[in-house]
């Protein structure tokens, strides 16, 4: 039994991560991509439509990804979360619904026009699909958050005699205090990657002395991007995040700042150190005194409950990995802001095109994005466990019941290898086309 | 209510088989009947703009599917486990072979991704049949041996096949001849279904001409097949077509069939190029309806008589779900009908021009 849903948890994770590394770079690209056309509009300047064609080849692709990796999510609720899905299909199954008759539709009907529709559609159209698009990636994540929060706080239901969970306020899915928070953080994580993207791209242009006009634009729309971005991911998003941890799943949020022992007098914060679960402390640590209460509760004594006040039975999991995660996400976002500001000023000296430095910092901070967006879903996914559904359905008692783990695993190997060749026809087409550069603006 | 969802789940489900089918159909004449590069890029150009958008139906039926009758998700989705990682993994593939083919001229490189994209469609047609097949013969449900069940009455788990085949051993496979004859009609109907798509959307050339033979041999196969079938089904369920004789209305189902399977007969005198994929069209929706309707109100009949056959009945969301579910849909179908209505309007056409795959 122990088996069978480890294999179960490994394969949603891995194929969920995975997918994820697309949708979290297309639902900002697409918002990217109409301000590149909307500028064009606005200017005639023909340099932006080209720019927001060349986001589109790469949006494109992207999407295609998140499509061909995202079916295998819906159809894994049934295969390998059977019990799950029976007893809660009635409630996520609706905004599950939702998503693919509202978002997957608009999405693929008008990427399909804003593709291959420029010269049929004229201009004006044309910056309509686009819209469109983006309002669908945008919805899909939406209902995709609507689906998640109800299973971190469980809104609008009843049990029945037999068991059953039954929808009785549809209306509470969608007022659930936990869907803004995470919609906003998780919509500014995704804006946060496709202007790094961005910034990337365009730095790597200059440096390599190649397009040079786009890579001023992408660099300087990148930089601008990414620095609002950053800071909205941190404060209100992030923050309100956390005090909605606090106050839905006070041990989660324990286990991810790692005190394992409620301090009178005020909570320190913890920015390194290892946690060591068995014997409850935390080795080489660097904590500063009282700021982890005064975020929290604007109250630099207020103490923050520990480990150590809850029962162990329902301690997240894997404390370490929770803990990791959380602390990488919210370092690397505390970067993001330091080396996009760093990046704004050196803008507004009309320095940052010439300066090389800079240049190769914003290459190389190209997958970190990525990085942070997998471990703020991890800090999310690791802190609801040991709970399928919080405080209602313990992970364990969600998976089918007569998949044995031997097909679990041979379906695993198998996501593992499509995946593995999917990534390198991936990298190698992304690769191509971002070589060929935009179409080159003629005079 | 459940009746309701019943009829959308089913209407989704048939729009999904006639608009991936000719996808997949495609994907099969390509690797049979497409000799010249010409004939390559006319079939991808002719479904390169729509089976992505035709693939979002799967989805979506998946998504109501799972809001509307969650036991049966959940029941059918882990009995069938293995088939339908399976199809997922096809999928991926066949999409992969569709995109990545442009991207090097080096006839290698082509001749894998052709060939990857050709014998995914073709499984792909073939597991769809057989899954088919599987609803139709039933499972062991709660995995019953010796009278006793080994799990929850609705559970169960289908290995791909025991070594005996049979539809009627206590040790049912996935695979089994009764199924796998469903799933050769799945390969000749989407072959057929699909060059007829290839027809209506790309211009008259010696590749269409000859598919019309094509069609019309594979159309006589198919006869002989699908009556083969209904024989056979008699073996496995004494009574199928006693819905038929209760509900005489439901006729019109099989009627549709034999329209659509009698009127591509005549496939070389028709004038119009979009009529054989009409005619295709009402075989397949009407074969899928006859089957449908045959095991009515049973979605997954049981092969024990201890525990009862899922009906939608028994494995629908409760009542308030299903009703409020009703408001958002249809302002849904509305809207992907008006997505849908744009979309074909635009592709109108002939569209060997579009120059799929090399964006």
């Amino acid at each position: 039994m122990e088996d069978m849903l480890f294999y179960d948890r490994m394969q949603f994770a891995f194929t969920i991560t995975f997918h994820y590394l697309f949708p979290q770079l297309t639902m900002g690209l697409s918002l990217i991509i109409i301000y590149f056309k909307w500028k064009f509009l606005r200017t005639k300047t023909q340099k932006y439509n080209n720019a927001a064609i060349f986001w589109m080849k790469i949006f494109a692709l992207n999407f295609a990804m998140g499509v061909v990796t995202g079916i295998p999510m819906e159809f894994q609720f049934g295969t390998n979360w059977a019990k799950f899905s029976e007893l809660t299909g009635g409630i996520i199954g609706q905004t599950l619904a939702m998503e693919g008759m509202f978002s997957f539709f608009l999405e693929s009907s008008f990427l399909g026009l804003f593709i291959f529709g420029e010269k049929l559609l004229g201009q004006k159209l044309h910056f309509l699909t686009g819209f469109l698009v983006f309002l669908g990636s945008w919805a899909s994540g939406y209902f995709i958050i609507a689906t998640h929060s109800w299973m971190q706080n469980p809104v609008g239901y009843e049990i029945l005699e037999n068991g059953k969970y039954v929808l009785n306020n549809f209306s509470a899915l969608f007022s659930n205090p936990w869907l803004w928070p995470s919609y906003l953080h998780n919509q500014a994580a995704s804006m946060v990657t496709s202007s790094f993207v961005v910034a990337a791209i365009g730095a790597f242009y200059l440096l390599n002395k190649k397009n040079e006009e786009f890579g001023k634009l992408f660099v300087k729309t990148g930089v601008i991007f990414g620095l609002i971005s950053s800071v909205l991911l941190a404060a209100p998003t992030g923050d309100f995040l956390a005090k909605n941890v606090e106050k839905y799943q006070p041990v989660t949020f324990a286990a991810m700042e790692g005190i394992f022992h409620t301090e009178e007098g005020g909570s320190e914060i913890i920015l390194i150190g290892q946690p060591d679960v068995r014997n409850k402390k935390l080795d080489n640590k660097i904590a500063v005194p009282n700021i982890l209460s005064f975020l929290t509760y604007g109250n630099w004594n207020r103490e923050v409950k520990g480990l150590d006040q809850f029962s162990e039975k329902d301690y997240p999991t894997n404390i370490p990995l929770l803990y990791y995660s959380y602390h990488i996400m919210v370092g690397l976002g505390t970067i993001f802001i330091g080396i996009m500001a760093l990046a704004l000023f050196y803008l507004f000296r009309k320095k940052l095109f010439t300066t090389k430095w800079i240049l190769w910092m914003l290459l190389f901070l190209l997958p970190f994005p990525y990085i942070a967006n997998t471990t703020g879903w991890f800090t999310a996914e690791l802190g609801r466990q040991p709970w399928l559904v919080y405080n209602l359905l313990r992970t364990a008692e969600g998976a089918s019941p007569t998949v044995s783990s031997g097909n679990t695993l041979f379906t695993l190997l198998g996501f593992v290898g499509l995946y593995l060749l999917l990534g390198m026809l991936f990298l190698l087409q992304v690769g191509k086309i971002i070589n060929k550069g935009p179409a080159p603006v003629k005079n | 209510m459940e009746l309701f969802w019943y009829v959308v789940v089913m209407s989704m489900l048939g729009v999904y088989i006639v608009l991936d089918g000719y996808d997949f159909g495609a994907g099969i004449i390509h690797l049979f009947f497409a000799k010249t590069e010409k004939d390559k890029k006319a079939i991808t150009s002719a479904i390169g703009p729509f089976w992505d958008a035709n693939e979002v139906w799967l989805v979506a039926v998946g998504g109501v599917l799972f809001f509307a009758f969650p036991t049966l998700y959940a029941s059918a989705f882990s009995g069938f486990y293995l088939p339908l990682i399976m199809i997922l993994w096809l999928l991926i593939f066949r999409g992969v072979g569709l995109e990545f083919r442009g991207q090097f001229h080096h006839p290698m490189w082509e001749a894998v991704w052709d060939k990857a994209f050709g014998i995914a469609s073709l499984l792909l047609a073939l597991f769809f049949g057989i899954a088919l097949g599987n609803v139709v013969r039933g499972v062991n449900l709660g995995m019953v041996e010796n009278g006793v069940s080994s799990t929850e009455a609705h559970y169960f788990f289908l290995p791909l096949w025991n070594p005996s085949f049979s539809p009627q051993a206590v040790h049912l496979g996935i695979i089994d001849w009764f199924t796998l004859l469903l799933g050769i009609i799945g390969v000749v109907a989407l072959a057929i279904h699909g060059a007829n798509w290839i027809i209506f959307k790309t211009k008259t050339s010696e590749m269409n001409v000859k598919l019309k033979d094509v069609i019309l041999k594979l159309n006589f196969v198919l006869l002989a097949l699908v009556i083969t079938s209904l024989f056979i089904w008699h073996i496995i369920e004494p009574e199928p077509f006693q819905n038929f004789l209760d509900h005489p209305l439901l006729i019109i189902f099989p009627l549709l069939t034999f329209t659509g399977l009698f009127g591509l007969f005549k496939v070389k005198s028709f004038q119009k190029d979009g009529k054989g994929f009409l005619f295709s069209s009402l075989f397949l929706i009407g074969g899928f309806a006859s089957t449908a309707a045959a095991i009515f109100p049973k979605v997954l009949p049981s092969t024990n008589n201890i525990n009862p056959a899922l009906t939608i009945y028994n494995v629908a969301a409760d009542e308030y779900g299903l009703t409020v579910g009703i408001y958002w849909f249809v302002i849904a179908l509305l809207l992907v009908g008006v997505y849908v209505f744009v979309q074909y309007k635009i592709f109108n056409g002939k569209m060997d021009d579009v120059g799929y795959g090399e964006h």
